[in-house]
């Protein structure tokens, strides 16, 4: 998959999780550019993005993630 | 909501709840509101999101008091005037064997092990307790699921100080304080996650993470099963399961292979699962569940297959056989209109998807779950949880034997050509008493349970129910009648409050008043009967009943209200039956009426013979 095609999908999971049609994630999107984006609503969307690209965040991966770019890469090296 | 249902997508609910919360809010107007307190032992955010949609889904909007993290015993052991001002319908104390503090170690004695039970018991205990003092609403308690790993592996069990035999034994200390007091339930979470995979429940990076109880993952299942336990408990359970017949109670067609071909019994592998589904679905009865059939088939050629004899369920286990070929969804109403319920009241199981799609379309409110294979037809209705039971009560157990009698008597009454002799050939007996503690749990069910014959439709807990018994300003009256045929239990209750004319204008409103009960006007805020009595003359007896209270004390005037509900068109006029004059109608087609009760009062039951004191034999 390519990084494109990740951020399609990542695209639709944020759509979807934080029920808002106009949302379209970049490398820098972080938590302060999505108003709902708070840490429960973090919990469900890396649950969502899990179940999306079939793969698991370990404790580590989730406590350093910085912004959604470093999420694509996490994915990226999952799913190869 | 199709994706509610068992079996549901739970990853699907996650991602999308604020969308599917918004469709769901739109798709009914007459949800039942209900204050819920959440008291969490972890965090219980996306339990309250999940909750929602399933309660939603069941008529139920919830509103929500959610405690501060892990603040449950607190929020009930110090004053609160948070919560007391929020006033509970229901309490969820949501803990989990991460709650537990003091676990045995190996080293301890049998006895220090039995300290140390009675301790963490006693936690609980004390907080379930003040509860009831202070809040006097229904509570649900999860028990312990079991912990993910295991120091004595296979002995974790069985040695007094493993954890397992800890949790077991307090889990068991909890089941027997839900057997003595009424208003408590368990969830019983160790069963849901032993269900779900202990493995996939209890992950750790979300308790360490997040300070989950359970994952993510398993959230949809746990909110659906709670869910279970809050519906019923405000009664919103189904009543009947309507059953298909071929490739449904059994394999084959009776039609065209004759009853003799049929599969079932312990011949073949698929014999034995239409005979354990058989036996499950026959087992309903004892929980108050009524079975009906709707298929399409000469009505012999059912009754041969229903004789079979290796199937367990028998043409007289149902309450109503409709075999023919109409539209199974006119057959459906049908049923229904017979045993006086409303469509929603229904579930039906039939293993032809095309029929179950024209049943949920043609029968609106008419539940059709996607059953699966035949193997699997036992797991979703179990799952489903239709029929969840919180407390047994004789009625349920003899709802079956009592819909069965009601039809012994349609048939009498077409001998009969004068009602009132057929009426005086039931020999009816009726008891009408102030409520009494025996009956509180049956009264408050029928109060959330009547929808058609209910004048004001308000829903009350059994702590309401106690509350108005004990009150001196309410006239309190339930109503049992037994005939020829047998017992139909509590079938009516009727709530008055006593006050002065003026309190007509709250009630105009809906509300109910606040101010002292003195005065010699009574307001009724409740008139509800069974269905399954309509025609009896058993409002006249009640009617009777509260006049003579109104006139013991001193009460000159009595006050109807008629609250228009989607269902209660039946009962609009039914002040003016007994005598009301209409004053008024309001905007929103609330109708009052009054009744001056005269000096020389005539009784209007001529049918029912009324024991005012308690008959021996219910006590």
């Amino acid at each position: 998959m390519s990084r494109e095609e990740v951020f399609g999908k990542l695209n639709e999971v944020f759509r979807d999780v934080f029920d808002d049609e106009t949302i379209t994630v970049t490398d820098a999107t972080t938590a302060d550019d999505i108003e709902e984006w708070d840490s429960l609503e973090h919990i469900n969307l890396l649950a969502a993005v899990e179940q999306e690209f079939g793969m698991k965040f370990n404790m580590g991966q989730v406590v350093s993630m910085k912004n959604v770019g470093e999420m694509a890469d996490i994915i990226l090296a999952q799913i190869g | 909501m199709r994706e509610l249902e068992y079996p549901f997508d739970g990853e699907e609910l996650l991602k999308k709840s604020k969308k599917m919360k918004r469709a769901l809010l739109e798709e009914r107007t007459d949800f039942l509101e209900k204050r819920i307190a959440v008291l969490g032992g972890s965090t219980t955010h996306d339990i309250i999101r999940i909750l929602e949609l399933f309660l939603l889904e069941q008529g139920i909007r919830p509103v929500f008091y959610e405690s501060e993290y892990a603040q449950y015993w607190q929020d009930v052991m110090f004053d609160n005037p948070a919560l007391l001002e929020f006033a509970p319908d229901l309490i969820f104390i949501h803990t989990s064997n991460r709650n537990v503090t003091g676990y045995p170690s190996l080293s301890d004695s049998e006895e220090r092990v039995e300290e140390l039970l009675a301790k963490q018991y006693e936690h609980f205990r004390m907080m379930w307790e003040k509860i009831a003092e202070t809040y006097h609403c229904p509570v649900i308690q999860n028990n312990f699921e079991y912990p993910f790993y295991r120091l004595l592996g296979n002995q974790e069990a069985v040695c007094r100080q493993g954890r397992i035999h800890f949790l077991n034994g307090l889990n068991e200390k909890f089941y027997q304080y839900a057997r003595a007091h009424e208003n408590f339930y368990i969830h019983d979470i160790n069963y849901l996650s032993a269900s779900y995979g202990l493995e996939k429940w209890a992950d750790p990076l979300y308790w360490h993470m997040y300070k989950y109880a359970c994952s993510m993952q398993a959230i949809p299942a746990f909110a659906h099963s709670l869910s279970k336990v809050v519906k019923a408990i405000f009664g919103k359970n189904k009543k009947a399961l309507v059953l298909d017949l071929d490739n449904t109670l059994w394999g084959g067609v009776v039609g065209d292979d004759g009853p003799e071909n049929l599969e079932i019994g312990q011949e073949t592998p698929m014999g034995q699962v239409y005979a354990e589904f058989q036996g499950y679905v026959k087992a309903q009865k004892e929980i108050g569940v009524m079975l009906a059939v709707n298929s399409k088939n000469e009505y012999d050629n059912a009754i041969a297959g229903l004789n079979h004899p290796e199937g367990t369920i028998r043409p007289e286990d149902f309450v109503a056989i409709k075999a023919n070929w109409e539209p199974k969804s006119s057959n459906m109403d049908a049923i229904a209109k017979e045993l006086n319920i409303l469509p929603d009241s229904l579930v039906f199981v039939d293993d032809n998807p095309a029929e179950r799609e024209i049943v949920r379309a043609q029968s609106p409110g008419v539940t059709a779950p996607e059953i699966g294979a035949p193997e699997q037809y036992i797991r979703v209705l179990d799952r489903s949880g239709f029929f969840e039971v919180t407390n047994l009560s004789e009625d349920d157990r003899k709802r079956s034997d009592m819909y069965r009698a009601n039809q012994e008597r349609s048939r009498q009454q077409e001998r009969f050509a004068d009602y009132h002799e057929y009426l005086l050939s039931l020999e009816m007996e009726g008891t009408i008493r102030p409520f009494e503690a025996v009956y509180m749990a049956r009264i408050a069910q029928l109060t959330n349970k009547s929808n058609q014959f209910n004048l004001t439709t308000r829903r009350y807990t059994q702590s309401d129910i106690e509350g108005f018994a004990a009150h001196q300003g309410y006239i309190t009256r339930y109503g049992k009648l037994t005939d020829k045929f047998g017992d139909n239990g509590v079938v009516s209750v009727v709530i008055g409050r006593v006050g002065k004319m003026e309190d007509v204008a709250v009630y105009r409103q809906g509300e109910r008043p606040d101010s002292g009960t003195d005065g010699d006007v009574l307001h009724l805020e409740l008139w509800l009967m069974s269905c399954r009595v309509l025609k009896r003359d058993m409002e006249y007896a009640m009617m009777d009943s509260m006049v003579k209270a109104c006139m013991e004390r001193g009460i000159g005037t009595i006050i109807g209200y008629y609250y228009p509900t989607a269902k209660n068109a039946m009962v609009k006029e039914f002040y003016r039956e007994m005598g009301f004059e209409k004053q008024e109608e309001t905007d929103n087609s609330v109708t009052i009426w009054r009744f001056p009760i005269p000096a020389d009062y005539k009784e209007k039951n001529t049918v029912i013979r009324v024991a005012e004191e308690r008959m021996e034999k219910n006590l």
